[in-house]
């Protein structure tokens, strides 16, 4: 931390330059630098496509600082997570606008001397919408994309490395205002007015928040960016720290301000060392600009940012176990209150906000309450990123308003549910997991429910950190709890004895649901001690454990008791209740089954129908996986 | 600045005043509800646990009573149906993971998870038992640590590292891998632990208890070849009614006497007796100090987890703490050399057992140190839980019996021998002593109330033959530390300081009975001031037969040849218990001998390097190798005067001064160091082959 | 005592490394965590010495360092494998069968639920939380090398490929 007084940024100026720039550029490529593109090789796809250039005689730059003079270059720049991982890597090529897909190393030539040389589009490259099979080869030409509305995200097409570029895009304006403008207490009254709500779970008014830990007195106060997303399935901070860094130090900055801090810490678990590395980058770039650091702005206004690395443990991301980690302690949460507002880091008053709701506040304070409120619902104003998964046709990160409908999202933003095959029949919706381990699920009654914070609470769900996880009618409500427990179960932190004791009791009785132990008993037992720990816990992770239990139970009860009383699982899915049967009509006596089966307990003879010995099957599955004419049922 | 007006809530419906407790728990506590807790312990930090303390707030919802603040016009209920069902689950699910071999338990009858789930009327376990036996650590002297008891309340964690300042034990792991534990999982046994057993004094459950030795005191008692005496300690007597129905302070030392007779113990003798002779010696060393210019300031001995404690952190204070050892073991040196002769037995058919308030006396009685010819001069030491047992075991009412007599000549105390048990009494009654001799004229006033009480440091300053002495009374080592820390920065001055390792004395030792709090201490404090009061003689120099005892048997006065044989001891350096060791040696033969080198892992040319080669060199060229072990210890913190820790077996030929020997004096210097090393490898080797 | 020498000057050394790395964190007992995350960068894993020493040095009980080492996933009181096979279990992944891959994987190396690494101490098997790739799913990742919709037969390859790698450069030395 430097104590020289930052030199005050001329924001225009910067903005200038890099218009300037740009404006020499031949084309730009746009390689998507999400995790998910790169762990599918798209930094191997832009070098490739740079080597090509060589060949070519074609002039390629990747980093635009790196010298000013940028005429008749072709600039190769990474964004952000573009959201639609499962067509990476996403290359879009500017100014036509073109959007290739799944692109590989392999093609670089060809979109070299096809696309970059005359415009012309590749047509195997264009994504082809799953639903019609027809072509899409610019983005507002796929409805994944056409039905979002991208907020905190759409800066994500911007180089996250570049600041200038953050900058051009009306960047760090937002805290110059709040810095040389507002008072503290009107920063917070326009987020209290805006309706912010916190986008870790609870939906806590941020705003509010502040206004709090401003009254708080403390010499020292500190504003926490919580990156500790670890919901299985979630990933949408982990997107907005790779792609739009400088948001969310923007929103820490106004946040200070706000509060009265001086010191910020982002919290970035370890198993996105891309984040990290990002953040790490933009703080860097932002102390050279004099946009952290000392007198900011001329306004005696002084905030310094540091990034702290989780050690892997999802029970950190409880604000009160994440500060006894930033502490060097183990994380385990402490009793609230007193809340950190009054008594946070190291002891002083701290505010703790979630990545998408810090990188939401630079918008709210330039565009004003009433642009920020224009989306949205009255009580969830704004939008909320999704990590949209499971099956469902296309899976990605994606931005809608509060209000939208679940039927919006799975049907159209995310093309339909798929069956186990992976094909969209529209008939397969079974339920929407919403929140991940400590969320609910929903069920097709509430398709055209419209998705904000208060509305999934009445419906036994919660927005949480915004996972949606689409399952097909051959996933087992049962087996889904089990996998949500099991993650709570091993995440818990073992302080407090309902959750530590508790998720551990329910996870044995839904493998004894599972495996066929049940009796009469144990949905009673199950259901009382999922109350117990949701009402005994000491944090939100232990509160919000048994939500998927109780909310299957309530939704999917007939599945419960199929297995409990009838030792069946309706969607075969269960191994240990499975009977597997030779349906005699379909089987064609090839032998196929019983030479496949490990423990020999199929008998027939060519051409004759085949019998599974129900005392000698271990349910491995493997004759249905050898049989082709579909005659083994119940597995 | 402490709230002290008076406010309301209501608590069920009635109103409740309050002014500032600590949090809502204690105001409901104070209303006459006892909501059941397993974590929160007034003196400890809250925690936040256990989840039994959850009362409904209106307009708040349910919230743990011992997190949340009391404010004005609350309206509490502290059972609703949820409530209850919520607690009796979490005993349900703390029962489903526990060892429920309560009968066979020690704490059977004070544990508190059987007490709570009682209150509850938990009549089931349903749960599955998801435990996996872990094994059970007795490698302490002290304590037993059975994890298949522990509920993970995490009290034993807290007051090792809030009250004694040590951390010994700490959570470890994750979830329902959980644990308490010693770094790596080790026994206790091997770590740092003091054995002062407030951790057991915490322990809702039978997770940490003290060691039982009962058996083998019947064992003593039923072989007719064996005499067996034994000593009680003050701070028995004014706490082991508690267990029959008395109040806490009430003296039962009497009918203690008697129901000892009844078990079949020969002779019942007094610790207060050698706490007497104690202060001859330590106020003599007192006396010494300050006029011969010894260091200061000097502190006590007597407490057994407090020398660890300054072994393990502070040795470079070991010359500060005095030679003298605890009444316990000078009882058990006199002992052994008085009474065969006086009760007409062999030496080693005597057996002299201990009753102490202390687990950390357990300890010590076994130490090398205290035993001659190996065998202990106190054999067998038990606490009072034990002693309680014991009279139980033999259906005796104790509080029945008609109180008898301490035998002659070791039973006989003044009322500055009893007061031993209590923080501040060694203090005390040194006081009486030293006073008497500096001012050379008969001591009027005995009371010294500076030095009495629960305050964490208590300090006097005394004119006395126109001397300033300045003294300091300690208790919690937590507290000690502090102190220690004032002392070496220069920020505190004293001549003499007393330690104790427990919160009040030994009235609340870790052997003591379950659950004192600071009101209980104060009472049993204030019982042995009373013993103290009601005593014809209260000045420990007045005690004829520890003057007799010093004319017959040893060198005539305090201070002599004899006395220093008999009273008095050796420390050694343990620091080095927590350096990385590196195996240098490993020898072969079943009886070895270890040698540890500390070296400073800051210096590349530590100097310990070459001492350690020129070990390992004398080692070999003896042919030692078979019998010994020796092991590099890495320090980060080098000794501030240059010297190395060497230890040789259990005799510690500590803070040598060692050099790269550029010059010959230092050459000469370090063949004196090497020769002491050397001296003590070849005694240590001829009592091992 | 040449030898004994050696092995001193060895661990010295050794220790070094923990004293640059105490030094840079300006024995801050609050930044145990980093401390204890460039400790494991340098040595792979957490060792009982180590531990001991930047216990020592931070001057906090062994205990709680420990206990915090042990409380985190991301640290390892044991010798890891040289190559690290992580499965991610996130949603995605689980709803994809990522277990399946991992019992293919416990099957092929001799692994088990307690026994995470290799004898041979070449192979380190972790389930690990979402890695936020679930457009890929299931996911593995070998030496920071990411593979996305992985099926056994692919696993097999890549751990073939691995094994005769590691055999040529025995053959070579």
């Amino acid at each position: 931390m430097t104590n020289i007084p930052a030199k005050t940024p001329d924001l225009e100026k910067i903005a200038a330059h890099y218009k300037q720039q740009v404006a020499d550029l031949k084309r730009r490529v746009i390689i998507c630098g999400g995790t998910g593109c790169i762990a599918n090789g798209a930094l191997k796809v832009r070098d490739a496509i740079c080597a090509e250039m060589e060949k070519a005689g074609e002039k390629a730059v990747i980093d635009l600082m790196s010298h000013e003079d940028h005429s008749g270059e072709t600039y190769f720049s990474k964004s952000g997570c573009q959201g639609f991982c499962q067509v990476g890597p996403i290359l879009r090529i500017e100014p036509e606008g073109i959007f290739y897909c799944h692109v590989k190393p392999e093609d670089a030539a060809e979109i070299v001397n096809v696309t970059l040389k005359t415009g012309e589009i590749i047509d195997r490259l264009v994504y082809v919408d799953p639903v019609s099979k027809k072509p899409r080869r610019h983005e507002d030409e796929i409805t994944f994309y056409t039905r979002q509305n991208r907020v905190v995200l759409k800066n994500c097409l911007i180089e996250p490395d570049n600041i200038e570029e953050y900058i051009y895009n009306e960047g760090y304006k937002a805290a110059r205002k709040a810095l040389t403008e507002m008072s503290a207490e009107q920063i917070c009254q326009k987020i209290i007015d805006a309706g912010l709500r916190g986008r870790g779970g609870g939906g806590f008014p941020t705003g509010l928040k502040w206004k709090f830990t401003l009254a708080s007195k403390g010499d020292k106060k500190y504003v926490i960016c919580n990156g500790d997303e670890g919901d299985p399935g979630a990933f949408m901070d982990r997107s907005v720290m790779e792609g739009n860094p400088h948001a969310v130090l923007e929103g820490m900055l106004i946040a200070g301000k706000a509060v009265g801090a001086d010191e910020g810490v982002v919290y970035v678990r370890t198993e996105y060392p891309l984040a990290v590395q990002r953040m790490r980058n933009a703080i860097k770039a932002a102390e050279e600009r004099g946009l952290l650091g000392n007198n900011l702005f001329q306004s005696g206004f002084n905030f310094h940012v540091r990034v702290v690395e989780g050690a892997g443990a999802f029970v950190c991301g409880e604000e009160t176990a994440l500060m006894a980690s930033i502490e060097g302690k183990r994380g385990m949460p402490s009793p609230k209150p007193p809340f950190p507002a009054e008594r946070g880091l190291y002891g002083k008053p701290t505010v703790i906000n979630n990545v998408e709701t810090l990188a939401s506040i630079p918008y709210i304070i330039r565009k004003g309450v009433e642009v920020y409120r224009s989306v949205g619902t009255e009580k969830s104003p704004g939008t909320k990123t999704f990590a949209l998964t499971g099956h469902v046709a296309n899976t990605g990160l994606i931005e809608v308003p509060f209000g939208t409908t679940l039927r919006e999202i799975v049907y159209n933003i995310g093309g339909g549910v798929t069956d186990n095959a992976g094909h969209v029949t529209g008939e397969d919706f079974k339920a929407v997991q919403i929140g991940g381990p400590s969320g609910g699920c929903l069920t097709p009654d509430l398709l055209d429910l419209p998705l904000d914070f208060d509305s999934l609470k009445g419906a036994g769900a919660m927005v949480g950190s915004g996972g949606l996880v689409v399952m097909n009618k051959q996933t087992c409500m049962v087996s889904i709890a089990r996998f949500f427990m099991q993650f709570t179960q091993n995440e818990s932190c073992g302080k407090c004895v309902p959750c530590r004791e508790g998720t551990k009791q329910m996870l044995f009785l839904l493998d004894d649901i599972i495996n066929g132990r049940a009796n009469e008993d144990t949905l009673e037992l199950l259901e009382q001690t999922a109350k117990a720990v949701q009402l005994g816990s000491l944090c939100g992770l232990g509160k919000t454990a048994p939500n998927p239990v109780l909310s299957t139970l309530h939704n999917f009860r007939e599945e419960y008791e199929a297995h409990v009383y009838r030792k069946i699982c309706p969607t075969g899915e269960c191994k240990a209740l499975a009977r597997p049967e030779i349906d005699a009509a379909l089987c064609k006596g090839c032998t196929a089954c019983v030479r496949k089966c490990p423990v020999g307990a199929i008998t027939g003879k060519v051409k004759e129908v085949h019998v599974i010995d129900a005392d000698k099957c271990i349910k491995c599955g493997a004759c249905k996986a050898a049989c082709r004419f579909n005659a083994i049922t119940g597995i | 600045m402490a709230d002290t007006a008076i406010k309301k809530l209501t608590v069920n419906g009635r109103e409740v005043t309050f002014s500032d407790e600590r949090n809502l728990l204690e105001v409901i506590r104070k209303a006459g509800i006892d909501i059941p807790t397993f974590c929160y312990h007034s003196e400890l930090s809250i925690y936040g646990a256990c989840r039994l303390c959850l009362v409904d707030v209106e307009g708040k919802g349910v919230m743990a009573s011992c997190s949340t603040l009391p404010a004005p016009g609350m309206v509490i209920q502290t059972d609703t149906k949820e409530i209850r069902n919520m607690r009796k689950i979490n005993l349900e699910l703390l029962l489903a993971n526990h060892d429920r071999e309560c009968p066979t338990c020690t704490r059977s009858s004070t544990c508190a998870l059987q007490a709570i789930a009682n209150r509850l009327g938990v009549e089931t376990v349903r749960f599955k038992a998801p435990r996996k036996e872990e094994p059970i650590d007795d490698s302490s002297p002290s304590l037993v640590r059975d994890p298949n008891k522990c509920v993970l309340c995490g009290d034993c964690v807290r007051v090792c590292s809030e009250i004694q300042g040590i951390g010994a034990i700490d959570f470890a792991f994750r979830g329902s891998n959980a644990k308490i534990a010693p770094a790596f999982d080790a026994s206790l046994g091997e770590v740092e632990c003091v054995n002062c057993g407030q951790c057991a004094a915490v322990c809702p459950t039978g997770a940490l208890t003290p060691k039982q030795d009962r058996s083998k005191v019947w064992d003593a008692l039923y072989d007719r070849n064996k005499t067996v005496v034994v000593q009680v300690a003050p701070a028995i007597r004014v706490a082991l009614g508690e267990y029959f129905g008395a109040k806490p302070g009430e003296n039962v030392a009497g009918k203690l006497v008697a129901a000892l007779k009844l078990m079949g113990f020969k002779h019942v003798y007094d610790t207060s007796f050698t706490a007497d002779m104690t202060i001859f010696e330590e106020a003599n060393e007192l006396l010494e100090r300050i006029q011969g210019g010894g260091e200061l300031p000097m502190f006590t001995s007597c407490c057994p987890a407090w020398v660890k404690y300054v072994e393990i952190y502070f040795p470079e204070l070991l010359p500060n703490v005095s030679s003298c050892r605890s009444p316990q073991a000078m009882f058990g040196s006199v002992a052994k050399k008085v009474l065969p002769e006086q009760l007409g037995c062999r030496r080693e058919d005597l057996v002299v057992v201990s009753i102490m308030p202390c687990t950390a006396k357990k300890f010590e009685a076994q130490l090398p140190k205290f035993s001659v010819d190996g065998k202990p001069e106190v054999d067998i030491v038990i606490t009072t839980s034990e002693v309680q047992s014991m009279i139980n075991s033999l259906g005796i009412q104790l509080l029945e019996l008609e109180p008898e007599a301490f035998d002659m000549p070791m039973g006989f105390a003044t009322g500055g021998g009893v007061i031993f048990g209590a923080s501040g009494g060694v203090m005390e009654a040194a006081l009486r002593y030293v006073a008497e001799k500096l001012d050379k004229k008969p001591l009027e006033k005995v009371d010294f109330k500076q030095v009495r009480g629960m305050k964490h440091l208590k300090e006097a300053s005394l004119q006395l033959a126109g001397k300033d002495i300045r003294v300091a009374v300690v208790h919690g080592l937590a507290n000690t530390k502090k102190l220690l820390q004032d002392i070496k920065a220069g920020k505190a001055n004293y001549h003499f300081v007393e330690v104790m390792a427990c919160p009040g004395g030994c009235i609340s030792g870790g052997g003591q009975p379950w659950g004192a709090t600071d009101r209980i201490r104060v009472q049993r404090q204030q019982g042995l001031y009373n013993t103290d009061k009601a005593h014809q003689v209260q000045k420990p120099q007045d005690n004829w037969l520890v003057q007799r005892c010093y004319e017959e048997h040893i060198g005539g006065k305090p201070g002599s040849q004899e006395a220093h044989h008999l009273l008095h001891t050796e420390y050694r350096n343990r620091s080095q218990i927590f350096d990385a060791k590196l195996p240098i040696m490993r020898g072969t033969e079943s009886n070895r001998l270890p040698i540890t080198v500390t070296i400073c892992a800051k210096q590349e040319n530590c100097p310990g390097q070459l001492l350690l080669g020129m070990i390992s060199d004398y080692v070999k060229s003896k042919q030692y190798t078979p019998w010994v072990d020796m092991d590099a210890a890495f320090s980060s913190r080098p000794a501030q005067d240059g010297t190395i820790c060497v230890t040789v077996g259990d005799q510690i030929v500590e803070r040598t001064r060692f050099h790269n020997a550029m010059n010959t004096l230092e050459q000469l210097q370090n063949q004196a160091a090497f020769k002491n090393i050397t001296d003590a490898i070849d005694k240590g080797l001829a009592r091992i082959r | 005592m040449q030898e004994s020498v050696e092995k001193t000057k060895a661990m010295v050394q050794h220790l070094a490394a923990v004293n640059a790395i105490l030094e840079k964190n300006e024995y801050d007992p609050g930044r145990l965590i980093p401390i204890l995350q460039e400790t494991q960068e340098v040595y792979k894993y957490l060792s009982r010495d180590v531990i001991s020493y930047l216990a020592t040095s931070l001057d906090v009980p062994v205990a709680h360092v420990y206990g915090v080492a042990t409380f985190y996933a991301h640290f390892s009181l044991e010798p890891k494998g040289k190559h690290i096979i992580r499965i991610c279990d996130g949603t995605a992944c689980h709803v994809k069968k990522s277990t399946g891959i991992q019992q293919h994987i416990y099957k092929r190396l001799g692994l088990n639920d307690d026994k995470r690494t290799t004898d041979d101490l070449l192979f380190t098997l972790e389930m690990v939380s979402c890695l936020g790739a679930c457009g890929l799913a299931p996911v593995v990742v070998i030496d920071e090398e990411v593979y996305g919709q992985v099926t056994p037969a692919m696993i097999d390859d890549i751990l073939d490929k691995i094994i005769a790698e590691e055999k040529n450069a025995k053959g070579e030395e």
